[in-house]
């Protein structure tokens, strides 16, 4: 069946910002969609709030809508551009559930809106848990029996039906507190009641108990022909009762039979089939009963995935791509499989190695989130490794998931009662509790019982362990042997050793750790005993046809041998195994660029961005480019990104083996984020030719005394600031600088650790904490500037012409993190003259470091006076926002400065000015972690952003705002409770509210100073003076915003009660008066203006250069 | 606290040489060397009779993982002649798994190597064909081992189905007494897992020839209301028809369809008198019936993974394969012969139709085992078949 012809124009939805649950696996699939669909001559238009990425580039759709992704705002767009049709399966849930909007409102049926990919009924027969259940009866498939109660009597008559154990969850609850596991009618009947009292809306869920069942996920493909395909197996490493998102996992699935895998297949084909999802790829997850193998359906998916990425990259095969041409029509042998070429895209992979995903969590920026791992998500990122065996993937992806571990290493030695414990609940730790509690003797069929880990996942960890002690055990015999002549027994036995050890996965590092010796020294001897990775390819057909596509992984293999010239010898004479059996190396003009790892708060999408950008540009230069990266969920690891993927763990060991066998001409880091960057001195040191700003001028920067220096000598001003070894330097540095002081441990990004502290008592209590974060570095203390206005700036530079990017405001004060900082491009509210000192500081700052490529740096204006707060010689969070501002790519444009292609040359010399507004704004995941308090401070904990563009600064920020998912209110009650120091300043904010008609309630103190204004504020109790106080008027929906500013650096519970109580109920709610005054200019656009839609091209196209 | 480790060699004809660990019986065996690319299924390829004279190599690299029952089992006992394997592994996690890999291994007197590096293998194999080649535990001299493989005895013009085929007639499911094809000979798994029988208004007699048959092909026909008699390759045409089946099937099996000549004079004494299927052995051996030639693949086809189109529904099947030798479509004379499925991977014959008779065939296995059951419903097609005959 060929391609439709009656599509020509196709609106795709995309995910929004990065949140928990969506990140950027969506700007990977979405890409991929829009660069097929243009392929086949369809028109494509985009709707993404999300800056940072690459489907919102100006080239990647037709016309592309960076708005809010609202039902009103795309009908909005619909009229604007009368699609034919509506690919609603790549944008994730926030597309789907938009979509569903559109169709309710009756949008897709007025402008004849065609869906396609999967229809409505499809997507709500997989949403809607009593349809799923009643489809999947249709078809003999179970599900877990379930039901919901509002009492108790409900309760025990659906217990009677699913039988013990079952699970109970109290539904929408402060905290998610209140659930559990119930074994009998006693415990059932108590953990119910306690439920039912703490479910805001009185209801509890009651479902079959599958904790601790084996969980499996397909990823299944269907065609318009009805050809269905499964792309790719999972088998999840944590058993059920885990977030699959939250799991280790691993492709494909390992114990299952064949028998059982088919059966499972046969499911899936029946389920894609029954949903209904026409064309595209799907995700279903099965759980298995370890002891019975019943199957049971857990969901699906209609849509692709974080799983589809996953398995897109674990194969091979692009599901996102694929998805996008069989909605328009073509059928699966239509296709072919770009890998192969020869073959169609109409098979099942077949893979010839283990793909281990580990997934990577912030807890640390959360204090006082729960840290169990249940059934909602709370990981921040992953990480993806290959390798020839579980064990070596697992090592790779573990080293790769960089949280100070080099491989599979155990955590903190615990008595072995409490290692129980912590072993019987999952959290992410207890992959290393694993570890410990092999060292401590625990046998497989206990740690079995323990954590329903599958025996044969135990039984690898347990070969680790003992191979981790054979190689320790080898230590002398080590040392002996490198100082042996090569080919003397002693030798040989130690390169076995090695050998041995490489393959099961062990880092250089860890090796290091073991043999009391550093990573250079393994590294000098795996050069000289020619131990290196073999580089094997990702191929989707287990070496069946030959692959055209350069998609790499490294594993450690035995040599082939030959035998036939009398004597046996390595296969064809090299000395690398197997190495006539590996792609040749190129020998064109090449670049490294080195990717960013695992998403964390701190170092996420916008990176990848940039890295993608830096591959785009030196491709269109007729530079081969070779990615290096781990993350599964990204563009830059999309085999056609690059010239050559290297899916490696971004670590200097796994560097440097790709440069020894790719010698590029140079390695780009200021990309990557932290993770390349921190790599630098280590490269340079091997003789790496780093590009762009030298590693010296990297030194300088990220150095606080030589960076002192360098500012004095260009006469400019740094907030005061000292470093402390000890407790007590710190003491005695802070009473020097002058409280208040901000305090940080070296080395680290996102502002981990970072406090604000105000006296001696908060200095011992952070400095302490910094000690430990980094331990042997010092902690730096620096005077914090209350109430100083924040910047942002963007230098691109050549090493001779730099070109500011843009100078970004941000709206909350000084001390907030730039990474949670609403921005705006242009400043709003500084005058030419600040202006004019921001530029002239930028300039000699990337003038004096002779910055080539990118470099940020952060000011902050107090009192009229410009103050340097750092300068970070790499990519920002923020280049995909102003380039997308400007129209101008500066990551671009900065990789070709790295080549030797001069600013003058690409005619890029003057900043560009935008004359609208955008608006930069963060994304949290309070909603996820119940109980913590949602303010901002100087740790980063936003995971995602979005922009907002509009005439002016109003309707910007408001965009940003309804974009953000903060939906201020045009109408009703606004609670308003601020510290003392705030009082002044929320008076105009109360007036601008009361004037446009809403009612104010307000606790004690706020209340007096707004009467005294002449305000009418309503009194409230606070939480502790009785009822009815604040929360019930919250509960109880009375109010529709909440401006309330802590009270201090440690805020009362009350207040942290509040908040995390509007952001579970969704209520919005600004905890900066900075925030609060740009709220209200964006109320007022809102009830001033109709929001209207332009797309960037158009924006683009009112930029005068 | 590593147990001592035995070392084994696997020397190809062309001198490629793997030093491994033995990880099954210890011994010596020649044949010839594939790679199958399916990620489960390793019982089921064990015991199919169709690797006799073959030493596979599995290109998933764990395998071993879910132990083995006596429930997936595609015959009384194994034939592959040795099984190379990347990593054997050290426990076997199932909750229908009654045995490790090895113990079975060595149980069956198998040959096994595993740390080799198999992806290398396979691309070995792939570049420069199928090849002879030699496992062993006991030549420490891979030299010596290499001069053996290039003695050893070619599998081109071989007759393997006499070696695999039964010594006498047997029904499906066997009766009491009777083991599939070796009753008595050791605890047959036959019994087990039998298929239960949905719907059958008038029981179908079909016989099978056991070429080398998967059990799984009686299964799906017993499944499907069949009466299944098995009978020995050599029977005759006359006493075939004597026990007037509604059908019979050519079973798979092993080898050079060319060298098992009695088979294929059967098959042209049985043409016109029953309606026929053919699977993958039994296939070439009806392209020969028909008049035509059959060729030796470069490395064969063994796999899960194959796409192939039905070109009368326009569907496309996900199916088993495996097979080294093909049937060259144009070297069948006349015209009533049809291609009914195509390989989308590299265009070779997967199913013929004989435009006059009732006989169909397919070069791929609809009993899967292991393998996608996306081709189950040619049984179905088939029996429609024979039914549309006798109605």
């Amino acid at each position: 069946m060929p391609k439709r012809t009656d599509i020509k124009k196709i609106l795709i939805i995309g995910s929004g910002p990065i949140v928990i649950s969506q990140a950027c696996e969506f700007d990977y699939s979405g890409t991929q969609a829009c660069k097929a669909l243009r392929e086949e001559g369809v028109s494509v238009v985009l709707v993404n709030s999300n800056p940072a990425t690459i489907m919102t580039d100006p080239e990647t759709a037709d016309r592309t809508y960076i708005e809010p992704i609202t039902a009103e705002i795309v009908e909005k767009i619909i009229d604007a551009e009368h699609p034919d049709a509506l690919l609603p399966t790549l944008g994730g849930q926030t597309a789907l559930n938009v979509t569903v909007q559109l169709a309710e409102r009756g949008v897709l049926e007025r402008y004849k809106v065609e869906l396609i990919g999967a229809n409505i009924q499809a997507i709500k027969r997989a949403e809607d848990r009593a349809q799923f259940k009643a489809t999947m009866d249709t078809i003999g498939l179970e599900v877990p029996r379930a039901g919901y109660a509002h009492a108790l009597e409900d309760a025990r008559a659906i217990a009677d039906t699913i039988g013990f154990p079952c699970v109970i969850r109290p539904s929408f609850t402060l905290g998610g507190t209140g659930g559990g596991v119930a074994y009998n009618p006693e415990e059932f009947d108590r953990i119910v009641k306690l439920g039912l009292e703490l479910s805001m809306i009185t209801e509890v869920s009651i479902e079959e108990s599958v904790i601790g069942w084996k969980e499996f996920e397909l990823e299944v493909m269907r065609d318009r022909a009805d050809n269905v395909v499964v792309v790719c197996s999972i088998e999840n490493f944590d058993p059920m009762g885990v977030h699959t998102g939250d799991s280790i996992t691993v492709a494909p699935a390992q114990t299952l039979t064949d028998r059982e895998y088919q059966e499972m297949r046969d499911a899936a084909i029946k389920i894609i089939r029954a949903i209904g999802v026409e064309t595209g790829g799907s995700n279903i997850q099965f759980a298995v009963h370890p002891d019975s193998g019943r199957l049971l359906v857990i969901e699906m998916n209609p849509r692709v995935s974080r799983s589809s990425a996953l398995a897109s990259k674990a194969t091979g095969f692009p599901i996102a791509k694929i998805a996008a041409k069989l909605a328009i029509g073509y059928t699966l042998h239509e296709l072919s499989n770009d890998i192969t070429k020869q073959t169609p895209a109409c098979f099942e992979p077949a893979i010839d190695y283990v793909v281990v995903k580990i997934p990577r969590f912030a807890f640390e920026k959360f204090p006082g989130a729960d840290p169990t791992l249940t059934i909602q998500m709370k990981s921040v990122g992953e990480t993806m490794a290959i390798g020839r065996t579980f064990t070596e993937a697992l090592q790779k992806g573990l080293r790769g998931l960089e949280i100070k571990k080099d491989g599979w290493e155990a955590a903190s030695a615990l008595p072995v009662d409490v290692l129980r414990q912590k072993l019987a609940v999952p959290t992410a730790e207890r992959m290393f509790y694993l570890k410990e509690a092999f060292t401590a003797g625990l046998s497989i069929d206990e740690l079995f019982q323990l954590t329903k880990i599958d025996r044969w996942f135990l039984r690898q960890l347990y070969t680790l362990t003992v191979e981790e002690s054979t190689v320790q055990a080898a230590a002398e015999q080590m040392r002996a042997a490198a100082d042996a002549p090569m080919g003397s027994p002693v030798q040989v036995s130690a390169v076995e050793v090695l050998r041995r050890a490489k393959r099961y996965g062990f880092s250089d590092r860890q090796l290091g750790k073991l043999w009391s010796l550093d990573e250079a020294t393994i590294r000098d001897w795996r050069a000289r005993w020619q131990l290196q990775p073999t580089y094997y390819l990702v191929d989707t057909c287990a070496a069946e046809f030959e692959a055209r596509t350069p998609y790499y992984y490294s594993t450690y293999e035995q040599p082939v041998l030959r035998c036939d010239d009398g004597s046996w010898k390595l296969e064809a004479g090299t000395s690398t195994p197997a190495s006539s059996l590996q792609p040749p190396a190129s020998q064109n003009r090449k670049v490294m660029i080195l990717g960013g790892g695992p998403n964390r708060i701190g170092q996420g999408i916008e990176f990848d961005y940039c890295c993608v950008h830096a591959a785009f540009a030196l491709r269109e230069l007729g530079i081969e480019v070779i990615m290096v990266n781990s993350n599964p969920e990204t563009v830059s690891t999309d085999y056609d990104t690059s010239d050559k993927l290297y899916f490696e763990p971004v670590t200097l060991e796994d560097v440097l083996n790709i440069v020894q066998r790719e010698q590029p001409e140079g390695v780009i880091v200021q990309f990557g984020g932290q993770t390349p960057l921190n790599l630098t001195m280590g490269l340079a040191k091997a003789g790496v030719p780093i590009l762009g700003t030298s590693a010296t001028t990297i030194d300088v920067a990220e150095d606080r005394e030589k960076f002192k220096r360098l500012l004095d000598e260009l006469g400019l001003r740094q907030p005061p600031s000292g470093t402390a070894m000890t407790m007590g330097e710190a003491q005695l540095t802070a009473r020097t600088i002058g409280y208040p002081c901000l305090v940080r441990p070296s080395y680290v990004l996102g502002g981990r650790a970072m406090e604000i502290v105000y006296d001696d008592d908060q200095l011992t209590r952070f400095a302490q904490y910094a000690l430990d974060v980094s331990p042997g570095f010092p902690v730096l203390i620096d005077k914090f500037l209350e109430d100083a206005i924040e910047v942002d700036v963007d230098v691109v530079g050549d090493g001779e012409t730099f070109v500011i990017g843009g100078v970004l405001e941000h709206i909350e004060e000084a001390g907030i993190h730039s990474g949670d900082s609403a921005m705006v491009l242009p400043p709003h509210t500084l005058t030419d003259e600040i202006l004019a000192d921001i530029r002239t500081a930028a300039h000699k700052l990337a003038q004096a470091l002779k910055i080539v490529g990118l470099m940020n740096v952060q000011l902050a204006i107090k009192d009229d006076v410009v103050h340097i707060l750092e300068v970070n010689p790499r990519a920002s969070r923020t280049v995909p926002f102003i380039s997308k501002a400007i129209g101008t790519p500066l990551a671009k444009i900065a990789t070709r400065a790295m080549v030797g292609v001069s600013l003058r040359q690409q005619g890029y010399t003057e900043e560009i000015i935008p004359p609208f507004l955008a608006v930069k704004e963060s994304v949290f995941p309070f909603s996820r972690f119940a109980g913590v308090d949602i303010i901002l401070g100087p740790e980063m904990r936003s995971t995602g952003e979005v922009m907002g563009l509009d005439e002016d600064f109003g309707r910007a920020f408001i965009k940003s705002q309804i974009a953000a998912g903060q939906l201020l209110p045009r109408a009703g009650t606004v609670f308003i409770s601020v510290k003392n120091r705030d009082k002044r300043a929320i008076i105009l904010v109360a007036q601008r509210l009361e004037e446009m008609g809403f009612q104010l309630v307000a606790t004690h103190g706020t209340v007096n100073a707004l009467q005294r204004y002449g305000l009418h504020a309503t009194l409230v109790n606070k939480i502790h003076e009785g009822r009815p106080n604040v929360l019930d008027l919250l509960k109880s929906g009375q109010i529709q915003l909440v401006i309330n500013t802590p009270s201090g650096r440690l805020p009362r519970a009350d207040e942290i009660h509040i908040r995390s109580a509007a952001a579970t109920l969704g209520i919005p709610c600004v905890t900066t008066v900075a925030g609060a005054q740009a709220s209200v200019s964006g109320i007022g656009a809102l009830l001033k203006h109709q929001l209207t839609v332009k797309p960037i091209q158009a924006y683009h196209q009112l930029l005068h250069r | 606290m590593r147990t001592a480790t035995r070392v084994a060699w696997l020397v190809l004809e062309d001198g490629t040489a793997f030093r491994g660990r033995a990880v099954g019986a210890d011994g010596e065996v020649f044949g010839e060397a594939v790679f199958n690319t399916a990620m489960t299924g390793y019982q089921e390829i064990l015991t199919d009779p169709s690797y006799k004279g073959q030493i596979v190599c599995m290109t998933y690299p764990h395998i071993g993982n879910y132990g083995v029952n006596d429930e997936d089992v595609e015959s009384r006992r194994p034939w592959v002649e040795g099984f190379i394997l990347r990593e054997l592994s050290p426990v076997a996690s199932n909750f229908r798994s009654q045995e490790s890999l090895d113990a079975y291994f060595t149980r069956h007197h198998v040959v096994a190597i595993d740390e080799v590096d198999t992806r290398a293998l396979t691309l070995i194999l792939r570049r420069r064909g199928t090849m002879k080649a030699g496992l062993s535990t006991t030549e420490p001299d891979p030299q010596r081992l290499l001069q053996r493989v290039r003695d050893s005895a070619d599998i081109e013009g071989a007759d393997l189905v006499k070696t695999v085929t039964c010594e006498a007639p047997y029904d499906w499911p066997p009766k009491q007494g009777q083991g599939a094809g070796d009753a008595g000979r050791e605890k047959s798994s036959a019994t087990v897992f039998a298929y239960p029988t949905p719907h059958a208004p008038r029981p179908i007699d079909i016989v099978v020839m056991d070429f080398g048959v998967k059990f799984n092909i009686l299964r799906q026909l017993a499944a499907r209301g069949c009466r299944v008699t098995v009978v020995p390759a050599t029977t005759a045409a006359a006493d075939i028809l004597a026990q007037k089946p509604d059908g019979v099937v050519l079973s798979n099996g092993p080898g050079d369809p060319a060298a098992v000549t009695y088979a294929i004079a059967t098959i042209q004494n049985l043409m016109g008198h029953v309606p026929m299927l053919g699977i993958c052995l039994g296939h070439q051996l009806l392209g020969l019936a028909y008049g035509g030639e059959t060729f030796k693949l470069k490395f064969g086809h063994h796999g899960g993974n194959h796409p192939v189109q039905d070109l009368e529904t326009q569907k496309v099947e996900i199916t088993t394969q495996n097979h080294n030798f093909a049937v060259r479509m144009e070297s069948i004379p006349g015209r009533h012969v049809e291609v009914t499925h195509k390989n989308l991977n590299d265009g070779t014959v997967e199913g013929m139709r004989h435009q006059e008779l009732p006989i169909v065939s397919l070069q791929y296995h609809p009993e899967a085992a292991p393998g996608p059951h996306d081709a189950r419903y040619f049984f179905q097609r088939f029996l429609d078949l024979v039914e549309g005959v006798h109605a």
